[in-house]
């Protein structure tokens, strides 16, 4: 293979990986949405919560508390805390604000943001840090002549794809998937036939901070984090959400991967311009196919 | 509701806007501005800083407010705006040669000339992902500005035009300006809202399909006061940019602008003109006496929000105006009977 054609193989290979991971961002915020009509704003600063979490559960210096724990203890503490957190979050806060419209909800998020990214900067300054995974984020693997990709973005383009596959089926399959459904299209209704609306919405965002919780400690494993790096993760989340449009997280899946795809295109063309590679892809989806790339085609039953 | 008891004829009804409140209202605003308007006579540079400051976050207030408030269309990207007007100012009046103190309102022009095309490709989104699409596209204005050479890039510049005027003009003019900017701010939206626009604003807030039927242009109206918020937005950045001499992306498009605007107006009490007003002024209290807590002050005013908008979605102000029945700038229409 010449050496250009490899080098945009390479960068395309990248920008695949990198979308998995802004793909599952992306899921998760589309959750919340799918479920609730609630636009959270506060989910990137949960990613980077997620991640400092991670990274205090594991040093075992340095910061206070230092546990010092393995990571295939503090990974599952970490996604069971985010669950946790978003149940309460969504039953004691979210709950009380969703009958006023849309606006109430939207601006508790955006305190709920602020309110994260000031306490980390508080306790953990605003040094970006990352966690360590014992060795993992510098291995690689030749996936064709040439063309080498790092363990941990391909096992994260994997886990993406199994998280959204078991979202998809949980949404299709499961009585919890119907629940969700049900309270979404019409929460009376669902009331009226017995579902429990509101530990229904507490179940659907401590869901999506599980998954939020597993996207952020491999973005922590991947690169830096700091504590004021939500908004630009939350911004990516929701590209990747309007470009797949609102059909299904497959469709959110693929939008993430091509945002990922535009980023390592346009950080190739010019380091400066990754991210605005990104936005451009975004705005060009919006003035030309608003309804993103892959809407829903039927009603579900 | 009581029907009224002079048979069916209605002459004795009329549909009212003003309220005793109100007539006070003008007269306490219009001492207060004659007062602050003497300002540079009576207290010292520092101040009429802080003042310029506090005109700046109330004109960004009153658009916030006339945007999402009234107008139901939350952004969570007005310094995309502010900081088009602050660039505006430095390449009208550093390239363009022209006045600087003239360039606050051309700088609105530029902004709400930029609102235009942007707003056909943010209407396509509803609700928190119209919130989200105006942040994107903030954040497009400053990976722009921040590309640009000549604006000064990642690191920004100064605004060199304003060497040839000595301080002693140019902070009491500065001040002039922000008043005359916050006024006419507080005033416009206090008109605009009592006009036919306002009454379909009004409408289409709470139902645009019930809006549309009795004839309201949904689509019109949502974009001139899109277009009219870039507007004063733009201004407020000028001004703000006008008094701090120095620009720079991060600076300019922060989205700590909107927090801090969110914050002010949901505080203050949303929907309503005096809430604005209000927020403002508590913004800057807590901001004077608290900020040497540095990152706790910011978390404080976050929970404050957060329990504001779970206890007491109407504000302050809304508290209040609903418990007493005041209204000091009146733009609701209220049925009331001629004796």
């Amino acid at each position: 293979m010449p050496a250009a054609l490899l080098g945009w193989t390479d960068t395309l290979v990248q920008g695949v990986m990198l979308g998995g991971l802004y793909g599952l961002f992306a899921v998760g915020l589309s959750l919340v949405f799918g479920v609730m009509r609630i636009v959270n704003i506060a989910h990137g600063d949960l990613i980077v919560l997620a991640a400092f979490g991670a990274i205090v559960a594991t040093s075992a210096s340095g910061t206070v508390p230092a546990p010092g724990l393995p990571l295939w203890i503090a990974a599952p503490l970490v996604v069971a805390a985010m669950y946790a957190f978003g149940y309460i979050l969504q039953r004691g806060v979210l709950n009380t604000t969703i009958a006023g419209g849309e606006l109430p909800p939207l601006l508790v998020t955006f305190g709920v943001s602020i309110v994260i990214q000031n306490l980390l900067l508080e306790f953990y300054s605003a040094d970006p840090r990352s966690l360590a995974a014992g060795g993992l984020e510098t291995r690689s693997v030749e996936l064709f002549a040439g063309v080498t990709v790092g363990v941990l973005p391909l096992a994260t383009l994997a886990i993406a794809l199994g998280i959204t596959a078991f979202l998809q089926w949980l949404f299709g399959r499961t009585n919890i998937g119907r629940a969700f459904r049900a309270a979404s299209d019409d929460p009376e209704i669902a009331g009226l036939m017995g579902i429990a609306t509101r530990h229904v919405y507490a179940l659907a965002t401590a869901l999506a901070l599980a998954v939020v919780a597993i996207a952020g400690m491999l973005l922590a494993v991947r690169t830096t984090v700091a504590p004021a790096d939500g908004p630009n993760n939350l911004i990516y989340a929701f590209e990747a959400v309007i470009i797949g449009g609102l059909g299904s997280f497959w469709g959110t899946l693929a939008g993430g991967v091509i945002l990922g795809i535009s980023q390592a295109i346009g950080f190739r063309l010019s380091p400066g311009w990754g991210a605005f590679a990104g936005h451009i892809v975004f705005l060009a989806i919006l003035a030309l196919r608003p309804q993103g790339l892959f809407p829903r085609t039927r009603t579900q039953a | 509701m009581t029907a009224p008891d002079t048979g069916p004829s209605s002459a004795h009804w009329r549909v009212s806007q003003s309220t005793r409140a109100g007539r006070f209202g003008l007269l306490v605003w219009a001492a207060l501005l004659a007062a602050a308007a003497a300002l540079p006579w009576w207290a010292d540079a520092s101040y009429m800083r802080l003042a310029t400051e506090f005109a700046c976050l109330l004109v960004l207030a009153q658009m916030w407010n006339l945007l999402a408030g009234y107008g139901g269309m939350v952004s969570v990207g007005q310094q995309g705006y502010l900081g088009i007007g602050g660039y505006a100012l430095i390449a009208l009046a550093d390239y363009g040669g022209i006045n600087p103190f003239a360039c606050v309102l051309l700088a609105g022009g530029v902004a709400a000339a930029v609102s235009v095309p942007t707003a056909a490709l943010v209407f396509r989104l509803q609700g928190g992902h119209f919130a989200i699409g105006t942040w994107v596209v903030a954040e497009v204005f400053r990976l722009v500005a921040s590309n640009t050479a000549a604006l000064g890039g990642g690191s920004g510049r100064s605004l060199q035009a304003m060497r040839e005027f000595a301080r002693a003009l140019r902070e009491p003019l500065t001040y002039w300006i922000g008043l005359a900017v916050a006024a006419a701010s507080v005033t416009g939206v206090y008109l605009l809202m009592r006009s036919r626009l306002g009454l379909a604003l009004a409408a289409l807030r709470d139902s645009e399909v019930a809006a549309e039927s009795q004839g309201v242009n949904v689509r019109f109206t949502k974009v001139l006061v899109y277009v009219l918020s870039a507007l004063g937005c733009g201004v407020a950045g000028a001004l703000y940019f006008l008094m701090n001499l120095r620009i720079s992306p991060d600076a300019a498009f922060t989205v700590g602008w909107s927090a801090a605007i969110i914050f002010i107006v949901v505080i203050g009490g949303i929907g309503t003109i005096e809430g604005p007003i209000i927020g403002t002024l508590l913004y800057f209290a807590l901001r004077e006496t608290l900020a040497d807590f540095g990152t706790w002050y910011l978390i404080a005013l976050g929970i404050v929000a957060i329990v504001a908008m779970v206890r007491f979605p109407k504000g302050i102000w809304g508290t209040l105006a609903e418990r007493y029945g005041l209204y000091l700038f009146p733009v609701q229409r209220r049925v009331v009977r001629d004796p």
